[in-house]
């Protein structure tokens, strides 16, 4: 049993998972699936200034915030008592190229190599931390959602314009991860 | 008259976006909250286990070289749909009591270009929003960085939204 829970799960397990909380949150408060929101109620909370979109009750929504502090738990748990730090099995043709740029440590969730403090301080992890947090966030927004709100609870409602915002999350990734990261990458 | 003015700005405002407008008449304590953050815990330790906030699966992800991902969207999505179709058929209640009611979202050019732009960020920093949260707290402390990135972004949208298309 503990070893079942302390080697990777398949993506069926975690699929069924991840659905499951579509009707969870509904049973347990009529509460929608969401995550990207909380970067808003977080803007909302600390610095409204003035502007009309950060100026709404944010309290209504704290039940979003206590969402992704779960989250946030969940990671330690799974860290320090689940057994996590096993490199992960990676498909060889992306090893290979990685290799190419330095990046040969798969261990972790994150490649140790590119997302550190130290390498804040150089072009590569400029880009890619703080340029792509803020793609993160100023997409999402515009969009009105991520994955969890468009491709998982948009798409289960059936909503078209989620599947609009879906192909184009997977649009603007292929993009970057084919014809821009090699050359990111390189820096 | 103030009130109910700013009440509809809220409504408004969060309408636009994917907020729930579906407030509860009920009252609850604070403390009621620690049931989405259980969920939350769930949530989180499924993002590490099934390597989903693992950077190296999105990248394969977006190159094709692995079904993982795909799987894990797709099941969630069936598992997702065939619930909301149940709660809407026999038209489940919360445990409060209270009904579940699903709000339509509305087109527009942002779910387009933002789409565009969150995807280029999404295969850059290898997360979306919920795992950021889940790679912090797996301890790699750079990650705050990231976040607190992906929250000026947000506030950058907000200030500069109506000079966007929409």
């Amino acid at each position: 049993m503990i070893e079942t829970i302390t080697q990777p799960w398949p993506w069926y397990t975690a699929g069924i998972i991840i659905g499951l909380i579509v009707p969870t949150l509904l049973f347990l408060g009529n509460k929608h699936f969401g995550i990207s929101s909380n970067l808003r109620h977080i803007c909302a909370a600390c610095l409204p200034s003035n502007i009309p979109f950060f100026n709404y009750d944010w309290k209504k929504e704290s039940w979003n915030l206590f969402f992704i502090v779960g989250i946030f738990i969940g990671g330690i748990i799974s860290a320090k008592f689940l057994g996590s730090e096993a490199a992960i099995v990676i498909h060889p043709d992306l090893a290979l190229d990685l290799a190419n740029y330095g990046i040969t440590d798969f261990s972790g969730m994150v490649p140790k190599q590119l997302f550190s403090i130290e390498d804040l301080f150089t072009l590569r992890g400029l880009i890619m931390m703080v340029g792509g947090g803020f793609l993160v966030g100023f997409g999402t927004r515009w969009a009105g959602g991520c994955t969890s709100g468009h491709a998982i609870m948009g798409l289960s409602n059936l909503q078209w314009p989620s599947l609009v915002a879906t192909i184009s999350f997977m649009v603007g990734g292929f993009l970057m991860a084919n014809l821009i990261l090699p050359f990111i990458l390189s820096l | 008259m103030m009130k109910s003015q700013q009440e509809e700005t809220d409504f408004e405002v969060r309408s636009l976006d994917t907020m729930c407008l579906n407030e509860s008449n009920l009252n609850h304590p604070w403390w009621y909250n620690f049931k989405y953050l259980a969920v939350g815990i769930v949530f989180g330790i499924v993002f590490v286990k099934a390597e989903i906030i693992s950077w190296f699966r999105i990248q394969e992800m977006f190159r094709l070289q692995s079904f993982h991902m795909y799987g894990v969207i797709g099941t969630a999505v069936v598992v997702g749909a065939i619930s909301v179709f149940l709660i809407k058929k026999l038209k489940i209640k919360t445990i409060h009591g209270e009904a579940i009611t699903f709000s339509d979202k509305k087109f527009n050019k942002g779910q387009i270009y933002g789409g565009l732009i969150f995807g280029l960020g999404w295969a850059v920093t290898g997360a979306c929003p919920g795992p950021l949260f889940a790679q912090l707290g797996t301890g790699v402390l750079a990650i705050a960085v990231v976040i607190l990135s992906s929250i000026a972004g947000t506030w950058a949208y907000g200030k500069y939204r109506d000079k966007l298309p929409h």
